[in-house]
């Protein structure tokens, strides 16, 4: 169905290709998932497939791209549009119309299709996405998970061929995140379209995969094979992969459910195994986060409400829910970004929001979802320069803390050029120059790999142990599971849970991390259960 | 889903009360006019974001206002009539011959002023009107396929301007956590840049996602057939500029504008016509013409026509010099032709109900 013919892309202002020489085909009525660190060319690849690259980038195509016999060198992307549906990265950029209902539509009228099909398609679509009762509101105003079944139903009522999607569950929480993955796997079985998507969070969809294609990065090849053939050699490998590697399980499972065939012995072991650990920090007195009865309102809607939440210096706090639950409006409003309509917020007994200028740096800092907006400058090394005068530090301090994050970045490099992981690094770095008491992440690993999202783990728990405290919003149960001591769930702005991380992330089989899922026993309820892959590395070495 | 009013017909009819507008400067009858403008919105306007563009046309309408009459003061030079109050006069240099700063204030400057800028407001709360009744994307469904640039242009348009603004707001927000000062023009202008790439960018972002959903297929057009489209569409656009403005501005001759806005028209229609062969295009769900859309379009023509004819007619009463100072009554027949066009209140159907049941179902919280 598709077919890379000894391709090469190179974008016009660089001159290493980002692929080289690539060759793959794939299959009619596969799902083919597509892996890489970020910056490996995974976009690249996704937006060659429909012709977005070269004709909407720039750069220089070589070799030869056919998807259902046409070539994308001739073919333009709204020639292609029959064929191909694309899903960018974040939906909301993509849609076009007001309505839900023209949304699906909008394709199909591009492409002509006669009204009368246009409206059993609609109706179709709404009903296999389960989107029937969203049809008149505005995609703007929906969730994440609905946005995204939004965008997937717009492509797909023009019934392609293949549809591709780009990160489609980097940005949801997990219960979204299984239904957009429910969707896709129906569209597989059901209609026999060919998928193709890129994705970090590989826990999540490893197991749908029928094919796999992993991008090395720095022009090397890519390399297409099963899902078995990519994992055995793979450095990006979800935890459950690690987990066989580590007890030497063959064949690799790929799912919890083939590893929990395996994982008789494994348990044995670690029940054997003294339960040293876990016994946690102890509870310190001092608070450095004191929150009470908090309320956030925009407008008429209200963000957050009766939030009661304290935590003490070394503690890394890790705050879930559903998208929109009121994780961000928290965040801001602990980083005194956000006006609190009712209660107090206090870090170290002050209110953020009175605070002004280097008091403000030094009490809390915050990196936004976006690290992007909080560098304005046009090189890093006068984003650093600034960050030192900001925080009222010794010149040169920020560009020390960035060259222990991200030692590759150059100083001469615009913020806007780095990737997404590095962008992060460089944010944190400015963030962490006034040696704030307490930091604030939200959604820090959104497009990071697993490489960058062990270093930035390994980073957070050096902050907590020099006696900072941490609080991030994430919807990556595995990072949790790695990094956090303490949870708190959010749901429609009510703090709905609040304890240690095994006791609520087990709670339920939506939030526990595949470790868990993988050695529980008699149910996720039971004590001592290992979250990663690294405890259980440290329980086997402790035997 | 529930029967709407055709987007065209909101647009015709609030032009319709523009055109009413431009007719006259008495402020007893631009009043009125703001005032049915206002009803129908409050009445029939969506419940979707764009509807409350309204309430943002009409403080930009006040700020024109303001700063229209402010100008007229500083810049009064010798004006005649009932003088109020003498500033002092400041010599400008030479290159600016024509402009006086400070001068006599005379009463019938600072209302000729006020009233100049209340048209001027006028104008643009029927256009926020328009905009609050039915959004621009939705009048954009109506554009012939064959304008491909032109409708990427104008969807591309539509999502910028707010998407500005919330990443404005946004950026503001994030720049306090570096504990940077937000106000001021310096907070302003270390904003600006970031705000205007983003933006930029989520607008090529948008129209790569329009392309990638096949926005602009065409059938087997030549390059020459495609050039003629475009010759005709320049030539049309221009002419229809001129004659807009000789239409609008009640001080060039109607000889000037009526001619031309029709061959501009007539221009346009063709390059639609030639360009439209061969375009696969069809449309879902098109909104339907009917005895509404008539009602609501000619409700407004009433108030066009009969203060369009009573200002050629009596020049003086609709746009009076207010000298000598008196209220200047307009004609009951003006100010009940303007009561007419208050009549989509009712005959357009309700389109909040559209969406405000619609709210968020929850799942259950699992954790």
């Amino acid at each position: 169905m598709i077919n890379f013919d000894n391709v090469s892309i190179t974008y016009t202002d660089t001159t290493t290709p980002v692929l080289q020489r690539t060759n793959l085909t794939v299959p009619e009525g596969d799902l083919c998932l597509v892996i890489g660190a970020t910056g490996s060319g995974k976009s690249t690849l996704l937006k060659a497939i429909n012709g977005l690259v070269p004709h909407f980038t720039g750069g220089t195509l070589q070799g030869r791209i056919t998807v259902n016999g046409r070539d994308t060198a001739t073919h333009r992307p709204r020639d292609l549009a029959d064929v191909v549906g694309y899903v960018a990265q974040d939906p909301l950029s993509g849609f076009v119309t007001d309505s839900v209902e023209e949304e699906l539509a909008y394709t199909m009228e591009s492409l002509g299709v006669p009204p009368s099909v246009m409206r059993q398609r609609v109706e179709e679509v709404l009903d296999l996405l389960a989107l029937s009762h969203l049809r008149n509101r505005a995609p703007r105003t929906l969730s994440g998970g609905e946005r995204q079944r939004v965008a997937i139903g717009s492509v797909l009522t023009a019934h392609p061929r293949v549809i591709v999607l780009d990160e489609p569950t980097s940005a949801l929480d997990p219960g979204a995140a299984e239904e957009v993955l429910a969707a896709l796997q129906r569209l597989v079985h059901d209609l026999g379209l060919t998928i193709v998507l890129a994705e970090h969070r590989l826990e999540r969809v490893l197991e749908f995969a029928d094919s796999m294609i992993y991008l090395p990065g720095s022009g090397s090849p890519a390399r297409i094979g099963s899902p078995e053939e990519i994992m055995d050699s793979s450095p990006i490998a979800p935890a459950v992969v690690r987990l066989a590697r580590l007890a030497g399980w063959s064949p690799l499972p790929l799912s919890v459910r083939d590893a929990r065939r395996h994982a008789q012995s494994l348990r044995e072991e670690i029940a054997l195994a003294p339960s040293s650990a876990a016994a946690g920090l102890p509870l310190q007195q001092e608070r450095s986060i004191d929150v009470v009865d908090a309320e956030v309102r925009y407008g008429g809607t209200t963000a957050i409400a009766h939030v009661n939440l304290s935590a003490s210096p070394s503690e890394v706090l890790a705050i879930m829910g559903r998208n929109g639950a009121g994780k961000s409006s928290l965040l801001g409003a602990l980083a005194g970004a956000r006006r609190l309509s009712q209660g107090s917020v206090r870090i170290d007994g002050v209110p953020p929001q009175s605070l002004r200028g280097q008091q403000l740096v030094r009490s809390v800092g915050m990196v936004p979802q976006e690290p992007m907006d909080l560098l304005t400058y046009t090189s890093v090394e006068r984003e650093c320069a600034q960050a030192d005068n900001d925080a009222g530090v010794t010149h040169g301090h920020t560009a020390q803390l960035l060259a222990l994050f991200a030692p590759e970045v150059s100083a001469h490099d615009h913020p806007r050029d780095l990737s997404e992981g590095q962008r992060l690094a460089l944010a944190l770095a400015i963030v962490l120059a006034g040696k704030p008491r307490v930091i604030v992440l939200d959604e820090p690993t959104r497009g990071l790999d697993y490489a960058m999202k062990t270093r930035l783990a390994s980073h957070l728990r050096v902050l907590a142990t020099a006696g900072h405290t941490v609080v991030l919003a994430t919807h990556d149960v595995e990072l949790v599971a790695d990094v956090a001591t303490r949870v708190v769930v959010l749901a429609e702005g009510l703090v709905v849970a609040d304890g240690g991380v095994a006791e609520i992330v087990l709670a339920s089989p939506i939030f526990a991390p595949q470790v868990a899922k993988v050695l529980a026993h008699g149910g996720l309820a039971e004590k001592g259960i290992p979250l990663t892959p690294e405890s259980v590395a440290d329980i086997l070495v402790a035997r | 889903m529930t029967p709407r009013l055709h987007a065209a017909a909101w647009w015709l009819w609030a032009l319709a009360l523009a055109v009413t507008a431009s007719r006259t400067t008495n402020p007893l009858l631009l009043l009125p006019i703001t005032c049915v403008a206002a009803f129908v919105v409050a009445a029939r306007r969506s419940s979707a974001p764009w509807g409350r563009a309204f309430g943002y046309f009409v403080k930009l309408g006040v700020v024109i206002i303001v700063i229209r009459t402010l100008f007229a003061v500083i810049f009064a030079g010798s004006s005649g009539g009932d003088v109020l109050w003498v500033l002092p006069v400041v010599p400008l240099p030479g290159w600016l011959s024509g402009i006086t700063l400070g001068g006599s204030v005379s009463t019938q400057l600072v209302i000729g002023a006020f009233s100049a800028g209340l048209q001027l407001a006028t104008i643009l709360i029927c256009v926020g009107a328009a905009n609050s009744l039915a959004s621009p994307a939705r009048l954009l469904k109506s554009v012939p396929a064959a304008l491909y640039e032109l409708g990427v242009a104008v969807v591309v348009a539509i999502t910028f301007a707010p998407q500005l603004i919330s990443d404005l707001l946004r950026l503001r927000s994030v720049r306090k956590l570096r504990g940077r000062p937000t106000r001021g023009l310096h907070g302003l202008v270390a904003v600006t840049l970031p705000v205007i790439e983003g933006a930029l960018s989520r607008s090529i972002t948008l129209a790569a996602a329009m392309d990638a959903r096949g926005y602009g297929r065409l059938g087997d057009r030549s390059s020459q057939l495609r050039y003629l489209t475009a010759g005709l569409l320049l030539l049309s656009l221009s002419m229809s500029v001129i004659g807009i403005y000789g239409f609008l501005d009640a001080s060039a001759p109607l000889l000037l504008g009526l001619p031309l806005l029709v061959l501009g028209l007539a221009a346009g229609l063709s390059a639609v016509a030639l360009g439209s062969r061969g375009t696969p295009r069809t449309r879902y769900r098109p909104d339907t013409w009917e005895w509404r859309e008539w009602a609501t379009v000619l409700s407004a023509m009433v108030p066009a026509v009969i203060v369009s004819l009573y200002s050629a007619w009596q020049p003086l009463l609709m746009s009076p010099t207010w000298q000598p100072l008196s209220w200047m009554v307009p004609p009951l027949l003006t100010l009940a032709a303007v009561l007419v066009a208050v009549l989509p209140a009712w005959v357009a159907p309700d389109e909040s109900a559209n969406t405000a049941k619609q709210l968020p179902q929850p799942a259950l919280v699992q954790a």
